[in-house]
């Protein structure tokens, strides 16, 4: 075993989120920039070493430490982005409550902390059920976050997050128990690789996916998440958004598209049915929405959407373009909810309607905010783009219905955000203390200008995120193929050229 | 076997009953002013029991005929019973000498309960269990009225009598029915006379039996007393009531389900898991509307009863460890539960149960409610703390023998629990700071709060491969 780096980033956050328990405000605030930051030097180190075309996991761990189920750690390609995606974000989301939050600094900064090695741990685990707490823990400080730092309804928000999310949980764990006796093993690549019977399949299928649609969130289950993103403070948004929305879409991943592959393909139209309602539905509701944080919560469902159709269109570009969109929304959303931040902190009010104009005052913001808008409307050049053209692609190869369908979403998408942002940055400067506001602090500059040089490296050069997923996205091609369901769009171009390693690249 | 031999085997009952009885004459010619050298004295006891466990009486099979005995099973459950009784007997004597009813008779008391759980849980024969339940039981009504001045603990002593006499009733009837159409009251004995199959007669039987039994350890349809005598009973004696006779309880329950009635699981695992689902379902539900904290807990007993009594259901060594597993943890968490409530004093040093109170105590106490935090989620079993562990144990022993849909029912109602746990967690950390409680004056009770809580904390996992074998050990011995 080499250094086990996973864990020490496992460790780090954990320890600090000790200490400040103990420590004062502004010394909480420093240990967990600190912390967050030694945990962004690794993951950029685990970047670095990562061996693309290498094994298939990487940086493994096993340790059999509690007799049932192991210490396991390791990453595959898709991991190592989402873990990237996270320690990137954390760093930012404690910035982002640097002044603004005064309220028990202490406990928050210890929470968050435990956010981050709860997050680290999903994507990292190995072993079934190491993975299955790891991934329930993160509703104990999630619901502490809403609940003590959050809006008026945060109590309501707070229980619905944590009672809607158990109850989907609860149920994928009967199926884990019933699949490590029935494999004999808690190992998930192990998992990965075997067999189940076609028909357990569906029902094992169904326990994982009330677990994943809800955290995903999948309509007609994501209610929680408007409350959830709307009472939560900035840098629980961002989180939110950017991070933990991603477990339900690793879940369907890493579990239920190679442990279920059968099942997958029969239940194919549950998935894309409900994808298709939601990406119209919620854009439709996010069109007349009053309060700024709820429109990026319902256009999270959206872009959800997108992801789900990806990956269940069962083909390469469908797949990379799921992972593409993950890894995109949790940039753009978590950039748009800081944005809303920024101006929620001068003004105490989400409404939309009392701004107006910010464009002549705050030149720098608007900036900033039209990159990110643009980002989710999907705009060519930034990262929206390259995650929801190929996703549609996928889909388009699976069924020209479902594409048809989806791509209203873009249009509804650009309706909803260009509107937003009409109405915030455009029109005249009359209110006086909207006027009053001032540009950009330092402070917002460090924090907007990564994600944004972030979403213009995706949009421009996506290929860096795409090859280290490639190799596993194959692998995943492999195990689906014998269940792929045909596709109704027989595009030639594929018999011309079949398909090979660098196909998908070139694709755009 | 001799009977020297035998009376070796019951090595920690001997020591129990002798140093009652002599600590009964220090009591009675030393007087009040020395209660809290007795109880350290009954703490040594337990201790003393605790390390005979080592010899014969741990694992030394049976003796007086098959009456009693002294196997891996019933060491693990002594364990348990001596450490919840140990605790509920160190944390008495601070409360009632703030109300000024400090008396030197209620270590003995327990220690006189705890040799009566140590039969109950050795017991071979249906009149070893029964005379083991009633010591325990008798021991228990004057424990629940020890507050005698005080209205609610009369109250509950007197209820707790009435009904636990109905039940006592209740289970001496199955009893007499059993031995009445199989002509024996061994455990073994039954155990060969059922494989032929089972009489109406006998079905009869085991079904009072299950009720007597299904009244100690408070399962749903027989819990009616709990909230009550949990309320109206001082709080040491209600953190005893909640850890220590439950154990020996279940175990007892175990025992008959495996080891008399082996053969008729099928029989009898319709009745263990009606109660389990009803225990589980009604003291999620009807915990919501607690007010009083203690009522609540009551509530939480009845609920972690039901899900205890899912591995009882599975009938395998597997689910036997699992539940064995659970009374491990849940009296860890209970009696932790319990410490913290002792914590909850007005400032005038008398015990305040709301759980308004409770507000924005993360403020004003933020180590306690760190603690009471950690415990309400571990009661409500959401991983990483300990508490998600015997829930993990029990349903993988129900999925091992295909009730998987019965797993899925029995760990959805744990979302109902989970409600009213969060509410503890809301209240005292999304609330307004309410009154200040007293301040601690205990380091004792403080140090047993951080001992429990880090148990029940994620470091808790470190003891999964001891406390497996040890419970697996304890199930083989039934089977």
């Amino acid at each position: 075993m080499s250094f086990p780096i996973l864990s020490l980033m496992v460790a780090i956050p954990t320890i600090a989120a000790a200490v400040c328990l103990f420590s004062g405000a502004q010394a909480a605030r420093v240990i967990a920039l600190a912390a967050t930051l030694i945990n962004l030097v690794l993951g950029i180190m685990l970047w670095t070493h990562y061996e693309i075309g290498g094994p298939q996991w990487q940086f493994t761990e096993h340790l059999d430490l509690f007799g049932r189920f192991a210490w396991a750690l390791g990453i595959d390609g898709i991991a190592l982005l989402l873990i990237v995606l996270s320690v990137f974000l954390m760093p930012i989301c404690i910035g982002a409550s640097w002044v603004a939050l005064e309220k028990r600094v202490p406990e928050y900064m210890a929470a968050f902390l435990l956010m981050e090695t709860l997050m680290i741990g999903v994507f990292s685990a190995q072993d079934l059920f190491l993975f299955y707490i790891f991934f329930e823990a993160g509703l104990i400080p999630m619901y502490l976050i809403i609940g003590i730092w959050g809006g008026a309804e945060r109590i309501y928000a707070s229980y619905k997050f944590f009672l809607y999310t158990l109850l989907g949980s609860v149920v994928m764990l009967i199926a884990m128990l019933w699949m490590a006796q029935a494999a004999g093993s808690t190992d998930i690549p192990t998992l990965m690789a075997y067999d189940f019977p076609v028909k357990a399949q569906t029902w094992l299928f169904l326990a994982f996916f009330a677990s994943f649609a809800v955290k995903m969130p999948m309509w007609p289950v994501h209610t929680w998440l408007p409350d959830a993103h709307v009472q939560a403070p900035t840098a629980g948004s961002v989180i939110l958004a950017g991070v933990l929305l991603k477990m339900g879409g690793y879940g369907f991943i890493r579990f239920s598209l190679p442990m279920f592959p059968e099942a997958s393909a029969q239940l194919m139209w549950l998935v894309m049915g409900l994808s298709m309602i939601a990406v119209v539905v919620t854009s439709l509701i996010a069109l007349v929405q009053n309060d700024m944080k709820k429109l990026i919560a319902y256009s999270s469902v959206a872009h959800m959407a997108f992801v789900t159709i990806g990956l269940f269109a069962f083909n390469r570009q469908g797949i990379e373009g799921a992972l593409m969109v993950m890894l995109s929304h949790g940039l753009v959303s978590g950039a748009l909810f800081l944005c809303v931040g920024v101006i929620y902190d001068r003004l105490h009010t989400r409404e939309i309607a009392r701004y107006g104009g910010l464009a002549t005052n705050m030149p720098y913001y608007a900036l900033f905010f039209l990159l990110f808008t643009m980002g989710s409307v999907g705009l060519p050049g930034t990262s929206g783009f390259v995650g929801e053209f190929l996703s549609l692609v996928g889909a388009y190869h699976a069924s020209s219905w479902v594409a048809f369908v989806a791509t209203t979403g873009i249009i509804l998408g650009a309706a909803y955000m260009l509107y937003l942002y009409r109405r915030v940055a455009y029109g005249p400067l009359t209110k006086e203390d909207v006027a009053a506001m001032p540009d950009l602090s330092l402070r917002e500059w460090a924090l907007l200008a990564p994600i944004a040089a972030a979403v213009l490296w995706m949009g421009v050069y996506p290929e860096s995120f795409l090859a280290p997923m490639r190799g596993d996205v194959g692998a995943l091609m492999a195990r689906l193929a014998h269940a792929a369901p045909a596709g109704d769009a027989h595009v030639t171009i594929d018999r011309a050229a079949p398909p090979t390693a660098h196909a998908s690249g070139e694709a755009h | 076997m001799s009977i020297t031999a035998s009376l070796a085997l019951t090595m920690p009952e001997m020591i129990l009953s002798l140093g009652a009885m002599a600590l009964l004459m220090v009591a009675a010619f030393g007087g009040d002013g020395l209660t809290r050298a007795i109880s350290w004295g009954a703490v040594a006891l337990f201790a003393a029991a605790g390390l005979s466990l080592l010899g014969p009486a741990g694992n030394g099979g049976s003796g007086f005929e098959g009456l009693y005995l002294a196997d891996s099973f019933a060491a693990f459950a002594k364990i348990l019973i001596y450490i919840a009784a140990a605790v509920s007997v160190i944390i008495a004597p601070g409360f009632f000498a703030r109300s000024g009813q400090l008396r030197a008779e209620y270590p003995i008391l327990i220690l006189l309960s705890a040799v009566g759980m140590g039969m109950m849980v050795s017991a071979g024969d249906m009149l070893s269990l029964y005379v083991g339940l009633e010591l325990q039981s008798l021991s228990a009504y004057v424990l629940a009225s020890f507050m005698r001045r005080d209205m609610r603990s009369a109250e509950a002593g007197l209820k707790y009598f009435v009904l636990g006499a109905l039940a006592s009733g209740i289970l001496l009837y199955g009893i007499s029915l059993l031995y009445g159409f199989t002509g024996t009251t061994l455990f073994s004995g039954i155990a060969r006379s059922l494989e032929t199959g089972i009489s109406t007669g006998e079905l009869f039987g085991i079904v009072f039996i299950f009720a007597g039994l299904a009244f100690k350890i408070s399962a749903v349809p027989f819990h009616m007393w709990t909230p009550d005598v949990y309320e109206g009973a001082p709080t040491p004696v209600t953190a005893f009531f909640a850890s220590a006779p439950k154990v020996a309880g279940m175990a007892l329950l175990m025992r008959v389900a495996v080891m008399a009635m082996g053969s008729g699981t099928d029989s009898w695992r319709q009745i263990v898991v009606f109660a389990a689902l009803a225990s589980t379902i009604l003291g999620g539900v009807a915990a919501i509307g607690q007010s009083n904290i203690k009522r609540l807990l009551a509530y939480s007993s009845i609920n972690n009863v039901g899900f205890a009594l899912f591995g009882l259901a599975a009938g395998t060594a597997e689910g036997v460890a699992a539940t064995m597993t659970y009374m491990a943890v849940y009296v860890a968490m209970t009696l932790g539960s319990f410490l913290c409530v002792l914590q909850m004093r007005g400032a005038d040093g008398q015990p305040v149960e709301t759980i308004a109170s409770l507000s924005g105590l993360s403020r004003t106490r933020p180590a306690l409610a760190a603690a009471l935090a950690i415990f309400m989620f571990s009661l409500a079993g959401i991983p990483p703390l300990f508490g998600f562990w015997p829930k993990f144990l029990v349903f993988d022993a129900l999925v091992a023998i295909g009730l998987w849909p019965l797993a899925m029912i029995g760990i959805a109602t744990s979302v109902i629990g989970a409600f009213y746990y969060l509410k503890i967690v809301k209240t005292m950390y999304f609330d307004e700071p309410a009154e200040a409680y007293a301040a601690a004056d205990s380091k004792l009770e403080g140090g047993l709060i951080t001992l429990s809580a880090l148990f029940v904390s994620p470091l808790g996992y470190f003891a999964i491969p001891l406390l497996g074998a040890a419970s697996m050990a304890a199930a083989r011995a039934l089977f």
